[in-house]
């Protein structure tokens, strides 16, 4: 689904002393099927901006659309469980959307809620526990006496048993074991292709942004900083650290090597093992190839 | 000073009597002073253990002991006074309705003066960078910022032990790195000893020293160097290795030979330099 904020502000707590605006006039685009990774420190407006996108917030100004459905300052909107059908957020607290008894429950919740059958609800739970590595034995639990990782892989199984259209993560793997991290980003990235969904990432990993974002957006100050494709913007080492902001590590040491070993090398999107034989390379001179 | 330590002996833990035990036969010791990283993969029991440090939960089996004083019932309160933790989840350790009251409410229950207070709150907000917030409510701040407030909390006690569960999981990284230096800071002005529970590789090599859990059993104990020279057993029990340690590797592969393994960008600079000027 195509989305796009047009001048959108978001105000909390108007007209008290501690009115904040977290979102001012923020503008951009995301068409349908690309991933978009939404970057900027902590309260830039990143989890504001995204609960914009299933009508949790509505804008103070300014007008959101995801794909057929608009939301507008002071209109309610009448189709907003449809939108929910169709756009999953994996929240930032991922105890914010467990509610059930048990996990089982908990992951059959929403296609409940939008009356899929009981068969294909099985089915989708049997495979959203796979894809989170879920323990069966977990399955009757009550998602309240889970470790954090766990309960964030069960709101990540709820959402992905929606099979939303728009798949909308707010730092998704806080919390989840480094191997669990890694798995969990690239099965989100295989459902993005195999699905073609849309999908917009919030992270504070760079890393994360360089290797499956095909557009990144960064917030500053609830205003949109800079938009482009991952490796133009981590060209731009001094603007992001403006903004509090690094460039991925192997960006950082890339920068490294050239500077003080006085070398040639420059980060072109080199997987880790194509970087160590340019860089035996460069280090050993002609040794390499005798 | 002989008895400054928190002490595991042959610790055993079960939620319920018919659930599975969640840390099987678990000993431990964190001296004075340290800095302990503990990782391991979801579920493996570090925040049992936590819990388990201040007095949350008791065990089973085995017993805990916090300056030569095992942690009881009885003694919960006096152990909490030296044991600060900070949560996973901030938001289920809010308990003032603004930020000052927070940051207050556990120097309170310690009866500190009211002068000394106000002082601590400024010095503890100021040092997390959440001046200028005091009359906020704590669960109306962005995540990062309910995590900076939550570690204030614990550094206006003074505490003499403090446990990071997770606690700048949701910072930005350079948020991340300012906070741990502040708390390094404190460490070198005064004895602290320090527990961060946390799935980040790059903490983890700062560290002084490292636990590794694994199904609720200790699978190693050792320095982060000889943590990540393990790498592939590391993936097998839910870990990884850093970028640094991966980059290493390869560099092995392709045919330089390393001497060491290093455990940070200068490091493995060094090593190149040394080939590169060779040559
Ligand atoms: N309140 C509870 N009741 C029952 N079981 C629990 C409870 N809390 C945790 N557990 C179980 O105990 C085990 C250890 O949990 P713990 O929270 O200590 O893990 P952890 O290492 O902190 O994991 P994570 O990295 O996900 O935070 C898990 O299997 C978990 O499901
Ligand atoms: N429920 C709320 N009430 C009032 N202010 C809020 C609320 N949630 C967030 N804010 C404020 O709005 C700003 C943006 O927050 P948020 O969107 O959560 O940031 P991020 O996700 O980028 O860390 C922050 O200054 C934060 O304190
Ligand atoms: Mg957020
Ligand atoms: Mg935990």
């Amino acid at each position: 689904m195509d989305i796009s904020f047009d001048k959108v502000s978001y105000t909390y707590q108007p007209n008290t002393p501690f009115e904040h605006r977290a979102l001012d006039e923020v503008s951009f685009r995301i068409n349908s099927g690309s991933y978009v990774a939404v970057i900027g420190h902590t309260g830039s407006g990143k989890s504001t901006l995204i609960q914009h996108l299933n009508g949790l917030l509505q804008p103070t100004s300014g007008e959101v659309k995801v794909g057929e459905y608009h939301l507008k300052a002071n209109e309610k909107n009448k189709q907003l469980r449809k939108l929910r059908e169709q756009v999953g957020v994996v929240f930032q607290y991922p105890e914010h959307q467990l509610f059930e008894e048990t996990v089982a429950k908990d992951i059959a919740f929403g296609p409940q809620n939008f009356g899929v059958p009981q068969e294909e609800i099985h089915r989708r739970t049997r495979e959203a526990v796979k894809a989170t590595q879920i323990h069966e034995d977990l399955l009757e639990r009550s998602p309240f006496d889970l470790s954090g990782g766990q309960m964030r892989r069960v709101a990540i199984s709820g959402v992905l048993a929606m099979n939303p259209q728009v798949l909308v993560l707010d730092e998704p793997t806080a919390g989840l074991d480094p191997n669990g991290q890694k798995e969990i980003m690239d099965m989100f990235h295989r459902l993005h292709k195999d699905k073609q969904l849309t999908t917009i990432l919030v992270t504070h990993s760079m890393e994360d942004a360089l290797a499956y974002a095909d557009h990144i957006v960064i917030l500053n100050q609830g205003k949109v900083y800079m938009e482009s494709a991952p490796l133009e913007i981590f060209k731009q080492q001094q603007a992001l650290e403006d903004v509090q902001l690094d460039v991925p590590e192997v960006i950082q040491f890339v920068t490294k090597v050239r500077d003080q070993l006085g070398v040639e090398l420059e980060y072109t999107g080199q997987s880790i093992a194509e970087l160590a034989k340019e860089l035996t390379r460069i280090v050993k001179g002609d040794r390499v190839y005798e | 000073m002989g008895n400054t330590q928190i002490e595991f002996r042959n610790v055993s833990f079960r939620y319920q009597e018919d659930m599975p035990w969640v840390l099987k036969d678990v000993s431990f010791t964190i001296y004075n002073n340290e800095w302990v990283a503990m990782i391991g993969h979801n579920g493996s029991g570090k925040s049992t253990i936590a819990k388990l440090m201040n007095g949350l939960l008791f065990p089973q089996e085995g017993e805990i002991l916090v300056d030569g004083q095992p942690v009881t019932a009885s003694t919960v309160w006096d152990i909490r006074r030296k044991v600060g933790m900070v949560f996973q989840n901030p938001d289920n350790q809010f308990v003032g309705t603004t930020v000052r009251d927070d940051v207050a409410f556990g120097m309170e229950n310690h009866g500190m003066a009211r002068d000394l207070m106000l002082e601590r709150i400024t010095e503890s907000l100021e040092a997390v960078g959440m001046n200028g917030y005091e009359r906020h409510e704590p669960h109306r701040l962005s995540g990062g910022q309910k995590q900076r407030v939550a570690i204030a909390s614990v550094l206006a006690v003074s505490p003499q032990y403090i446990i990071l569960d997770e606690a700048t999981a949701m910072l930005d990284p350079k948020g991340r790195k300012e906070i741990m230096e502040t708390i390094r800071e404190v460490q070198s002005a005064r004895d602290l000893s320090l527990i961060t529970i946390t799935h980040d590789l790059l903490e983890v090599t700062q560290a002084d020293r490292v636990i590794v859990m694994n199904k609720g059993e200790i699978w190693m104990e050792g320095t982060p160097r000889e943590l990540f020279a393990k790498k592939e057993q590391l993936i097998e029990i839910g870990l990884d290795t850093p970028f640094v340690s991966k980059l290493a590797d390869e560099l092995k592969d392709a045919g330089l030979p390393l001497t060491r393994e290093p455990l940070n960008h200068q490091e493995l600079l060094e090593e190149l330099w040394t080939f590169h000027s060779t040559r």
